[in-house]
């Protein structure tokens, strides 16, 4: 099914989406907000720029964006897939509790802050280019993994992981991160962990057409919590 | 005379069930209070003696003892209270002025506990400090009214000589002499550790401590004890002290039987000479005079210090900081009337000058109104008791505060006010080395650093919540603040909406 | 209740367009971009700022007025009239349209200083017209000017963005430069003064956030001479600028490292030249850093700079094509005017984007 966003407008266009029981196709996408909003089965392609709050608390759906995406992408994502052909904006899977999204270009500031952990549910963000601050912060569990595949520099911002008390980081480089919050610990990926990734890697380069070989190119660095408590001496009691 | 002895203010309560009379509190008590009655094979005391210092209760090894106040009482009489009678007795007695230490402990108003901090909802973020930058850096010294560019067009970056602290707070002036080596070398080590400055007070500089100089202030007082080329050299910044909370327009009197030892070598005046400090400086009879001093240190180094002057909070407060705004001071230290000392005169440390809230704020705003604030940054202090204090100053428009009683407290002080006695079982207000030796400089200063680690955490923490990550956007920023149970008047001179508005 | 009698902080969005030749296009761009993002204004605001609009009279100041009555602009036209040679006045086009109501007169004034009184002032041109337009603005009630810049104006009103465009016939005009502003105000406002673009002389800023910063910002620069009557952010940012760039001649990459300044943690990383700079900025002008959430859109005679705050709190994205240069609060909002785009990218917090008429341009 095809549907034109901008003619329907934000609201009309999500409960076409509600109502449909097929695969759609959004055209003409400028900005229309929060779509596939907490979506279950169906896939939703987009052909355009789709506005903010897309894919908030997905669960199941897979989004297909041949575009950019703006801000606050996967908010709350519980399961599902979504796939950006182009660059996300800031808050990028923010508090994303299962599900996966790939990004082929870069993602803003604070991409997947508090993601966390379920029973059987690890979210996973892939990122192809590189990332603004604060990536990461706050982890609580799941993966994160930036690739920086035109970078030559360390591909993320400032105040990576700083907060993160679970979850896994991890950035392809050829140069080590310059300095990370005491609250976060790195190493170079060893083989288990490559091994652990992998699954998402290949995944990732399948759906963009890209070369597993090429990623693997460079090393990877994980970044852990610091299991040290970094809080303890902070609180006292009277 | 005995039909007027006063009755004890405290009463020392003694569990003999728990006492094993081993003696701990007679050691202890430097005011000999406690009595061992050898014929009774048991412990006594002597309520009269006793200050409420906790010395003993602190020591006693089995938790017998406990100070209670007295319920020995006078008639009820709401006008004249015991408290005023006794002191008439004690001065019918002794024809003498009534001396005090410490603060002021009156019932006045209590702004700081009437201002309540504002913190961001919906419409700005507030910030997790734990995780996100939070800036709590200051620069302390007068700031340049023109960028100057050099003939390529860059900026030249030669600000007038400033000093750096990690957190708005610097620990206030305590002489050596009023208050331990012990004492001072805990200040000094806690100053330098935590980033921040301590003052050495009037009495000079112990050569032990010259090593701490980047992270100390050299006062220059009207008794000019211990100040020669080397020790104004020496520190990050010089303070003409001209007056103190506690006891404005009063001087300084440290008896000739505390000046002794070091504390001699270090005043550079003779073992047992008094040490005075006049009221007013002899020199500075007038604004311009003063102009004159601040010229004077500055030339003796090289421009190279921000010079402070220190004035009491007093009714024409915004006035005289106006005044020395513009007699080239770096920096202006306000110290309102809850500020400590040493020793004072009770009438003086009670009844004169004027809370430090409404006096920075007044400041502030008289500075600000006259276009010059930012030719000087400007030190409150007299009574901050917490971080939350030392938002609401900044708030106010203070660039950082000076913390003294804090400090002490810190260090083992338990507000006995008793230390014009120099019997301070504590080791900190006395010169008695035996007393001295309690205060372990190793566990001092780690317990003072410890306090200001903490009030750095709790300002980040008040910061983030009002979605501030850097303490230049707090200070000033009076829209942060709202009064609670205060007239209009008082909001007026504070700046301050009231809670609702 | 109008802006003035309280603080009144405001969420919205932003967005602007450059032609780097200096060539002239219509209004009708600038209202289709900022009408994408019609979900970021609540209609209690619109407003747009156009460069290069007044070729003809560019050598005077284009003033204009929003007056409440014709009291009030008798009494401004006398004062303009002692103040100032008029080239030309006349009554600001508009369209009748239902969405903008309670409509106050608009009128427009090109004016260039007398310069007897100029010369009595002891002040320069651009510092004698500032104080008139203060004078107007805090003496003469009723009377309020909202625009003072030469070849520039401000079209603003309450209401959504795009009815605002459509009832001044921004279509109409032609610029190589445009920026807007749709309102989403916490407070209620009812005044169209308050409406943004804030403009000083051909300097106008367009905002979306709330400070944290704003009374000591504002306490720190009312100390230089300037009166923030309206209580909003944008006009405090607005004078900042204004006094950063014509009193103390920063230029814009060294007013953003004053008003974004860099954590210290970050000016200690940098070359030595640079880091001094940043640390004598930063402390002498430390009362003027804007905390909190904003990205900003200045427009300037030849020229425009976006920034956002210096944690990036919220979003912007810039987007190139040829010679044009587009800034958004969103994507969408340049995607719908130029579907393809050489270049499109989120500057880093602090980082300011500054664009001008390239040497050798019309």
């Amino acid at each position: 099914m095809n549907v034109s966003a901008r003619r329907l407008g934000s609201r009309a266009l999500n409960d076409e989406i509600r109502r449909a029981e097929e695969d759609i196709i959004i055209e003409d996408c400028f900005g229309e907000r929060y779509i596939g909003s907490g979506a279950s089965s169906i896939t939703i392609t987009i052909n355009g720029t789709p506005g903010n709050a897309m894919g908030a608390y997905l669960d199941g759906a897979t989004i297909i964006v041949n575009g950019n995406a703006q801000d606050a992408i996967g908010d709350t994502m519980n399961d599902g897939k979504i796939i950006i052909h182009g660059n996300a904006g800031d808050a990028l899977g923010y508090a994303m509790r299962g599900g996966k999204i790939y990004v082929k270009g870069d993602a803003g500031y604070r991409t997947g802050i508090h993601m966390k952990e379920y029973k059987d549910k690890r979210p996973v963000i892939v990122v192809g280019g590189s990332t603004g601050s604060f990536l990461g912060e706050y982890l609580a569990g799941g993966i994160i993994i930036v690739l920086g595949m035109e970078s030559e520099a360390f591909p993320v911002g400032d105040f990576t992981g700083t907060g993160m008390h679970g979850g896994l980081i991890f950035i392809r480089s050829s140069t080590p991160p310059a300095k990370l919050h005491k609250q976060v610990t790195v190493s170079l990926a060893d083989d288990s962990d490559m091994g652990f990734i992998n699954e998402y890697l290949m995944e990732y380069a399948d759906t963009f057409g890209l070369s597993i070989d090429e990623i693997l190119r460079k090393p990877f660095y994980r970044l852990a919590p610091n299991a040290k408590n970094p809080y303890k001496q902070l609180y006292t009691i009277y | 005379m005995a039909a007027f002895d006063i009755y004890p203010e405290y009463e020392i309560v003694r569990n003999n069930e728990r006492c094993t009379n081993c003696r701990v509190c007679e050691k202890q008590c430097a005011n000999g209070a406690h009595i061992f009655l050898t014929d009774k094979n048991r412990m006594a005391a002597d309520d009269a003696k006793c200050v409420n210092c906790h010395r003993c209760v602190a020591m006693c090894p089995v938790r017998a003892l406990k100070i209670v106040k007295t319920d020995h009482t006078f008639r009820e009489n709401s006008y004249w209270t015991g408290k005023s009678i006794k002191e008439i007795n004690r001065q019918a007695e002794s024809g003498g002025v009534l001396l005090s230490s410490m603060g002021n402990p009156e019932t006045y108003p209590v702004y700081f506990d009437r201002i309540l901090l504002n913190a961001s909802q919906v419409t700005n973020p507030s910030i997790d400090p734990l995780r996100e930058p939070m800036e709590t850096r200051v620069y302390l010294g007068s700031k340049p009214e023109k960028v100057v560019r050099d003939e390529k067009g860059r900026i030249k970056v030669d600000l007038p000589p400033h000093i750096m602290l990690s957190i708005p707070v610097m620990l206030s002036a305590m002489s050596y002499g009023s208050i331990s080596y012990n004492a001072h070398e805990s200040l000094a080590r806690a100053a330098a550790e935590a980033g921040i400055l301590y003052n050495t007070g009037e009495g000079g500089l112990h050569e032990n401590l010259y090593n701490y100089g980047s992270n100390t202030i050299v006062q220059v007082a009207s008794g000019r004890f211990g100040v020669h080329k080397k020790y104004l050299s020496s520190g990050a910044a010089i303070e003409i002290k001209m007056g103190q909370g506690a006891k404005p327009g009063i001087g300084g009197h440290l008896p000739g039987t505390k000046i002794v030892g070091d504390i001699s070598k270090t005043r550079m005046i003779p073992e047992g000479s008094d040490a005075i400090s006049p009221a007013p400086h002899h020199d500075i009879y007038s604004i311009e005079d003063l102009s004159q001093l601040i010229y004077s240190l500055k030339e003796a180094t090289g421009y190279s210090k921000p010079i402070i002057v220190k004035i009491a909070a007093v009714h024409n407060v915004a006035a005289i900081a106006s005044g020395i705004a513009r007699s080239g001071a770096d920096i202006i230290a306000i110290d309102g009337f809850r500020g400590g000392t040493g020793a004072a005169p009770t009438r003086i440390r009670d009844h004169v000058g004027i809370p430090i809230e409404l006096a920075l704020a007044s400041v502030d705003n008289r500075l600000c109104d006259e276009g010059i604030r930012n030719r000087v940054s400007i030190v409150a202090g007299g009574g901050i008791r917490s971080s939350a204090d030392v938002v609401k100053a900044i708030a106010l428009g203070a660039d950082c505060v000076y913390i003294g009683t804090a400090a002490l407290i810190a260090l083992g002080c338990h507000l006995c006010r008793s230390c014009h006695t120099g019997k301070c079982n504590w080791g900190i207000a006395t010169q008695r080395e035996d007393l001295m030796k309690r205060l372990n400089p190793d566990w001092g200063y780690k317990r003072l650093v410890n306090l200001l680690n903490a009030w750095k955490h709790e300002i980040m923490e008040m910061m983030g919540g009002m979605g501030i990550n850097a303490i230049e956007s707090l200070r000033g920023n009076r829209l942060m603040l709202r009064g609670v149970g205060l007239n209009e008047k008082e909001l007026e001179i504070l700046g301050i909406k009231h809670a609702g508005e | 209740m109008r802006e003035g009698m309280f603080r009144n902080p405001s969420g919205c969005a932003i967005s602007g367009i450059f032609s780097k030749s200096g060539k002239r296009f219509s209004g009708k761009r600038i209202i289709d971009s900022i009408a994408v993002m019609h979900e970021r204004s609540n209609g209690l605001g619109g407003g747009f700022a156009a460069y290069g609009i007044y070729p003809e009279y560019k050598d005077h100041y284009a003033f204009h007025i929003f007056y409440d009555d014709i009291y009030a602009k008798k009494e401004c036209e006398e004062y303009l009239e002692d103040h100032f040679d008029i080239a030309s006045l006349s009554q600001i086009p508009t369209r009748k349209i239902p969405e903008i109501t309670d409509t106050p007169l608009i009128w427009r004034y090109f004016a260039a200083p007398l310069p007897a009184k100029l010369a009595d002032s002891q002040l320069d041109e651009r510092e004698y017209v500032v104080r008139c337009v203060f004078r107007i603005n805090t003496a003469i009630k009723g009377a309020y000017v909202f625009s003072s810049g030469k070849n520039m104006g401000v079209f603003k009103a309450v209401g959504f963005p795009e009815d605002v465009g459509r009832f001044y016939r921004l279509e109409e005009y032609e610029g190589y430069c445009f920026i807007a502003h749709g309102r989403y105000p916490t407070n209620t406002p009812g005044w169209w003064g308050g409406a943004h673009p804030f403009a000083l002389l051909d300097f106008s800023v367009v905002h979306n956030g709330e400070i944290s910063s704003y009374d000591a910002n504002r306490r720190s620069i009312e100390m230089h001479g300037y009166k923030c009557t309206l209580q909003t952010d944008t006009e405090v940012i607005a004078y900042i600028i204004d006094y950063l760039h014509r009193k103390q001649w920063l230029n814009l990459n060294e007013i953003c490292s004053v008003i974004a300044a860099p954590f210290w943690s970050v000016i200690e990383t940098r070359p030595r030249e640079d880091r001094e700079e940043l640390e004598y900025l930063r402390c002498v002008f430390d009362s003027l850093l804007i905390n909190g959430p904003f990205s900003i859109i200045v427009g300037f005679e030849g020229g425009m700079m976006a920034l956002n705050d210096r944690l990036k709190l919220r979003s912007m994205v810039v987007g190139e094509k040829d010679d044009m240069v587009y800034v958004a609060s969103e994507e969408a909002a340049i995607r719908v005017i130029q579907k393809d785009l050489d270049r499109v990218w989120s500057p880093k917090g602090g980082e300011g984007v500054i664009v001008t008429i390239e040497k050798g341009s019309a």
